[in-house]
C-alpha cells in the first residue's frame, strides 16, 4: 500500500518536476541568450509564489487548480515582463540580465510579504513554499502531469526557441512567427513552474544549472542537449530526495534545502569556471 | 526652481517631519514619551545616513542607479544568523546573548562575509565588480534557503522572535546599542568623506579615472569596505530595508542637480531621513502599528523601482 500510495507517486513527481524545471531552465536560456537566466533568477519562483498567495488570500477556500491558475497567471506575466525587458537591454551584459532578474525577484518577494505579514502567515508561506516531497500521495499531486506535454513541446520546438533568442528581425527573417514562439516558451516554462511550486513548494537552482552542466558536458546540439538536460534534472532530483532521507533518518530534510546546498554551490563555481 | 531653494525646502520639511514626529499626541508622560521618541529618531538618523552614503557610493562605482549594496546577501546572513540563534537557544536566546554581542557578533560576520567574497573576486585577477554581485546574490539565495528551512522547524512563539528582526522595527532600540551604532558609523563616515571627492572621477568610469592618474582598484576597494561597514551597521541596528536605497538615491538624482559628490550624500541622507521618519509617523499614528516601515519601504521602493527599469529600459547598458 505504502508503495502504491506514497513512493510511486513520489518517485513519478521527482522525476517530473525535475525534467521539467531543468527544461523550463533551458527555454529560458535559449530565448534570452543568456546562460545564467533561469526561474530562480528571472523572479519566476517568486511570481508563483505571490499568486498562490494572493489566492489564498482572496479565495481562502479555494480548491488547488484556482491556486495553481492563479499561480499560473503570475507567472507568465512575471515571465513576459522580463523577457521583453532583455529584450530592451541593448547591451547583452551576461551578469547584469540574472542581476536584474534577481532584483525583480525580490520586489516580488516584499510585496509577498507586505501581504502576509497583514494577514500573519509569513511562517505559514515559508512552509508551503519550500520546496518538499513528503505531502506527495496518490490523489494529491496529479496537477504534476501537466509537465508532461511541455516537455514534448519544449522538444518540437527547441531549435525555434533558439532561433526567436537572436532576435525579432532574425527569427521574422527565416520565417517564424517570432510572438507565437516567445508566448509558447514562456507559457510552458510558467506552467511547469505554476505546477511545480503549487504541488511540491520552490526548488531553487534546478533550471539554472542543470542545463549550464549539459552543455559543459556535451555541448550545445539542442537535439542531444534536451534529453539529457532533462535526464539529469530528474536525476538531481532522485539523489537530493534520498539523500535528504537518509541523512536525518527517520526524519527528512525537505528537498528544497538540500538542492538549495547543492545548487548554490555548483553554480557558485560554474560562476567562477565561466568567467574567465 | 533653483537649487537653493529646492535645498531649503528639503532641509525645511526635514525639521517639520523632525518637529512632528517628537510632539505629536504626547499625552501626559511627556518626559518618557520625548525620551522613547529621541531613541527612534537618533536610530532613524543614524541608519538614514548610512543607507544614504553606502547607496550613492556603490552606485556610483557600479555605474548603476538601480542597483543597492544590500542585495549582496549581507541582509541574508544576518537573517540566518539571527535564525541559527533562536534556533539553537530557543526562545532564551536573548538572555543567553546580550543585544549588544548580538549586534557585535552580527557587524563582525557580515564584514567577514564581504572580506571573503572579495577576495574571492579580486583575489584572482577577476576585476568586474558584476562577478561579484552575482555571487553575492547568488550566497544569498543560498542563506535564504537554510533560514527558510529553519523557519519552518522551529516553534511558532520562536518564529515570532525571529520575525522581529526580519522586519525594521525602531521601536525596539536600546541607547547602549545606539552608541556603538553611531561610533561605528562616525568613523565610517570620517574615512568616507576624506575619499568621496574621488567618486567624481569614478563616475566618468574606469578608463577616464585611471587615465586621470586615480588608482582605480584601491579606490575600490576601500570603498567597498566602507560600504561593507556602513551596511551591516544599519543591517544589525534594525534590519533589512533593501529598497530604501534605491527609493532615497533616485529621489535624490530626480530632485536635485547637484553634480558633486560630496553635495549628493548629504543631500540624500536628508532625504532618506524625510522618508523613513515620515513613514515611522504613519506607521505610529495612521496605521497604529499594523505594519512595519520596512514592509511599507520595500513595497514603496519595489514598485518604484519596477518604474525605474520600465522608463530607462531602452538606456540601460
Amino acid at each position: 500500500m505504502v508503495f502504491v500510495i506514497s513512493r510511486i507517486p513520489r518517485t513519478l513527481a521527482l522525476i517530473l518536476v525535475g525534467a521539467g524545471l531543468s527544461i523550463s531552465g533551458f527555454i529560458m536560456q535559449q530565448l534570452s541568450q543568456n546562460r545564467f537566466v533561469s526561474p530562480t533568477t528571472s523572479g519566476g519562483l517568486e511570481a508563483a509564489k505571490m499568486g498562490i498567495l494572493f489566492a489564498f488570500i482572496l479565495f481562502p477556500e479555494a480548491s488547488l487548480s484556482v491556486r495553481m491558475l492563479s499561480a499560473l497567471v503570475f507567472t507568465f506575466f512575471c515571465a513576459l515582463l522580463f523577457i521583453f525587458f532583455v529584450e530592451q537591454v541593448k547591451h547583452k551584459n551576461t551578469i547584469f540580465i540574472p542581476l536584474v532578474g534577481l532584483m525583480f525577484g525580490s520586489i516580488l518577494a516584499s510585496v509577498s510579504t507586505f501581504f502576509s505579514f497583514k494577514h500573519n502567515i509569513v511562517q505559514n508561506t515559508q512552509e508551503w513554499l519550500l520546496g518538499d516531497f513528503s505531502a506527495v500521495l496518490q490523489g494529491q499531486y496529479e496537477a504534476i502531469y501537466i509537465i508532461l506535454p511541455v516537455v514534448v513541446i519544449s522538444y518540437i520546438y527547441a531549435e525555434r526557441f533558439t532561433i526567436a533568442g537572436m532576435g525579432e528581425s532574425f527569427a521574422k527573417n527565416l520565417g517564424l512567427s517570432y510572438h507565437t514562439i516567445v508566448y509558447i516558451g514562456l507559457l510552458s516554462v510558467s506552467l511547469v513552474v505554476s505546477a511545480s511550486v503549487v504541488t511540491v513548494g520552490a526548488i531553487p537552482f534546478v533550471g539554472l544549472i542543470i542545463p549550464n552542466v549539459v552543455s559543459m558536458l556535451i555541448g550545445d546540439n539542442l537535439r542531444r542537449a534536451l534529453p539529457l538536460t532533462a535526464f539529469m534534472g530528474a536525476v538531481l532530483l532522485l539523489v537530493c530526495d534520498i539523500l535528504g532521507r537518509l541523512l536525518v533518518f527517520p526524519y527528512e530534510i525537505p528537498i528544497g534545502m538540500t538542492v538549495g546546498i547543492i545548487g548554490g554551490v555548483t553554480f557558485f563555481i560554474l560562476i567562477l569556471k565561466r568567467s574567465k | 526652481m533653483k537649487q537653493g531653494q529646492k535645498i531649503i525646502i528639503t532641509l525645511i520639511i526635514l525639521v517639520i517631519a523632525v518637529i512632528l514626529f517628537m510632539t505629536y499626541n504626547m499625552g501626559n508622560n511627556i518626559d518618557y514619551v520625548l525620551s522613547r521618541r529621541g531613541i527612534r529618531l537618533a536610530t532613524m538618523i543614524i541608519v538614514g545616513i548610512s543607507v544614504a552614503f553606502s547607496s550613492v557610493i556603490f552606485q556610483t562605482i557600479t555605474n548603476n542607479r538601480i542597483l543597492t549594496p544590500s542585495i549582496m546577501g549581507y541582509e541574508s546572513i544576518f537573517i540566518l544568523f539571527q535564525t541559527l540563534i533562536v534556533y539553537v537557544y530557543g526562545d532564551k536566546a536573548f538572555n543567553v546573548i546580550s543585544q549588544q554581542e548580538n549586534f557585535f557578533y552580527a557587524v563582525l560576520l557580515m564584514l567577514f562575509f564581504s572580506v571573503f567574497m572579495y577576495l574571492l573576486i579580486f583575489g584572482r585577477q577577476r576585476k568586474n565588480i558584476f562577478y561579484l554581485l552575482l555571487l553575492g546574490m547568488v550566497m544569498g539565495t543560498l542563506f535564504n534557503t537554510l533560514s527558510q528551512f529553519m523557519h519552518v522547524v522551529i516553534d511558532p512563539n520562536e518564529f515570532s522572535i525571529v520575525q522581529n528582526f526580519m522586519f525594521v522595527s525602531f521601536a525596539k532600540m536600546n541607547v547602549k546599542l545606539l552608541g556603538i551604532a553611531s561610533g561605528t558609523l562616525l568613523v565610517a563616515l570620517v574615512i568616507a568623506i576624506r575619499y568621496i571627492k574621488y567618486l567624481d572621477v569614478i563616475a566618468l568610469g574606469k578608463d577616464h579615472a585611471i587615465n586621470l592618474g586615480l588608482d582605480y582598484n584601491k579606490l575600490i576597494r576601500l570603498y567597498m569596505l566602507i560600504i561593507a561597514l556602513l551596511v551591516s551597521v544599519s543591517t544589525a541596528l534594525v534590519g533589512p530595508i533593501t529598497f530604501l536605497g534605491i527609493l532615497v538615491t533616485n529621489l535624490t538624482y530626480e530632485l536635485f542637480k547637484a553634480k558633486k559628490h560630496i553635495h549628493i550624500v548629504w543631500l540624500c541622507s536628508a532625504v532618506s531621513c524625510i522618508c523613513l521618519i515620515v513613514g515611522q509617523f504613519f506607521i505610529e499614528h495612521v496605521l497604529s502599528f499594523s505594519t512595519t516601515v520596512s514592509i511599507v519601504i520595500n513595497f514603496i521602493g519595489g514598485v518604484y523601482f519596477m518604474y525605474l527599469i520600465w522608463r530607462t529600459r531602452k538606456k540601460i547598458s
